[in-house]
């Protein structure tokens, strides 16, 4: 039986691996100048952490030990590419936007580090959820990341103008240096969040 | 002459590789917090960086887009330079153990760093050679160029990091910033310094 409820709290809140395990750093502060390329990556990372997931926890057996990782890497790879090809023929803006970072998606952290610690080792339904919900804990953080920085530097959300950036924009949120800016705020912020939620629930586990 | 300094130019400063186009992030916060170890990754990534376009070029150029595998790039770069890492790291043993001491370590991590597949993306993409006014694809010394100074560029901020975070993390703080978040508010006043390279016009 799987725990879906306990998987969709690690993959959202206690282990979201944008700001509590901190992987995938580089298409986090790449992307987020705006709510849709965030999105974007999101999705595209999504599905290529429940198509691997899922693969190589069925493929667990077969695959030595020894060579485990160039294995998972050529996995990754091949979903990859496949995003890319569909990306580049169905969805040619957000191919353009995503850019270098499309490809780059093989050498990111939370992927291999899924497919390591978990789908190495678990049944490939816990896996393809574990995925999912590792996904949307990444794409739900770039997209709030996204919004904050695409509202503050252009005063829109998603390309929708909120009020007239020629009035009121910050343009440190759109450079580079906005993008760690925001990202070490919200790293602390949901840090403090979320222990003071474990402080609360260890004191009533204690009473 | 005049093309290869406005590639150290832009790979090293404009466009530095961290913190104007993020890539490699994943060691510039993990491997920063002394200097001696900061000087070791950034040499190891310089030289795997320059190696890497010195092979995925012409493999990208030569074999692949004539015969239009072009699509398979991402599986061969990822391939070339897990075995490009393992080679270097088996010959440093080898002929130079005081190299290999110097940067062994930081070897096995540099398989999974973006700056290196990224670089060789860089390369072969349109969009570089046409922002160094360069008409058509790159050519091999361009490219090595390229990846050789984006390796400077890296191990540049790298260093600046390290500096800082040596000097700040001895000092007492609010305590829900210390660890990420305040290597990322280092990395937000390195971010502010390097942009000032962006206005230079060439």
């Amino acid at each position: 039986m799987i725990n879906i409820k306990k998987l969709a709290s690690n993959g959202l809140i206690f282990e979201n691996p944008t700001l509590r395990l901190v992987l995938g750093t580089c298409p986090t502060l790449a992307l987020t100048t705006s709510a849709f390329s965030s999105f974007g990556m999101g999705i595209a990372v999504t599905f290529v952490l429940i198509c691997s997931n899922a693969i190589i926890s069925m493929l667990k057996n077969i695959i030595p030990k020894t060579i485990r990782i160039p294995a998972f890497i050529l996995i990754i790879a091949t979903f990859v590419t496949i995003v890319k090809l569909v990306l580049d023929k169905f969805m040619p803006d957000l191919y353009e936007v995503l850019g270098v970072y499309l490809p780059l998606i093989v050498v990111n952290c939370i992927i291999l580090g899924r497919a390591e610690s978990f789908a190495s080792k678990k049944p490939v339904l816990d896996s393809a959820f574990d995925g999912l919900f590792m996904g949307l804990g990444f794409t739900l953080s770039l997209v709030t990341m996204g919004t904050i920085r695409e509202l503050l530097g252009n005063g829109s959300i998603f390309g929708l103008a909120i009020w007239d950036p020629n009035v009121f924009s910050i343009g440190f949120f759109s450079s580079s240096a906005g993008a760690f800016f925001t990202y070490a705020i919200m790293i602390a912020l949901f840090n403090y969040i979320v222990t003071k939620v474990q402080e609360k629930k260890a004191l009533r586990g204690a009473k | 002459m005049g093309t290869l300094l406005l590639i150290a130019l832009t790979a090293t400063f404009i466009n530095n590789f961290v913190v104007v186009q993020f890539l490699g992030i994943c060691p510039f916060l993990g491997v920063s917090k002394d200097t001696k170890s900061a000087i070791g990754m950034g040499v190891a990534v310089t030289f795997v960086m320059t190696i890497t376009c010195l092979v995925t070029y012409p493999i990208y150029t030569l074999i692949l887009e004539p015969n239009g595998l072009a699509y398979l790039e991402v599986i061969v770069f990822i391939f070339v330079i897990a075995a490009l890492v393992q080679m270097i790291e088996s010959f440093l043993k080898k002929f130079s153990p005081t190299l290999y001491n110097a940067m062994g370590i930081y070897l096995p991590l540099i398989t999974t760093n973006c700056a290196v597949l990224g670089v060789a993306e860089l390369v072969i993409d349109a969009g570089t050679a046409e922002a160094l006014g360069i008409i058509g694809s790159m050519g091999l010394l361009n490219s090595v160029a390229y990846g050789f100074f984006g390796g400077v560029g890296f191990l540049v901020s790298i260093v600046i990091m390290s500096g800082i975070r040596e000097k700040i993390t001895k000092k007492p703080f609010n305590k829900r910033l210390s660890g990420f978040p305040i290597a990322m508010l280092i990395a937000t006043f390195i971010a502010m310094a390097f942009y000032v390279f962006s206005m230079i016009s060439i």
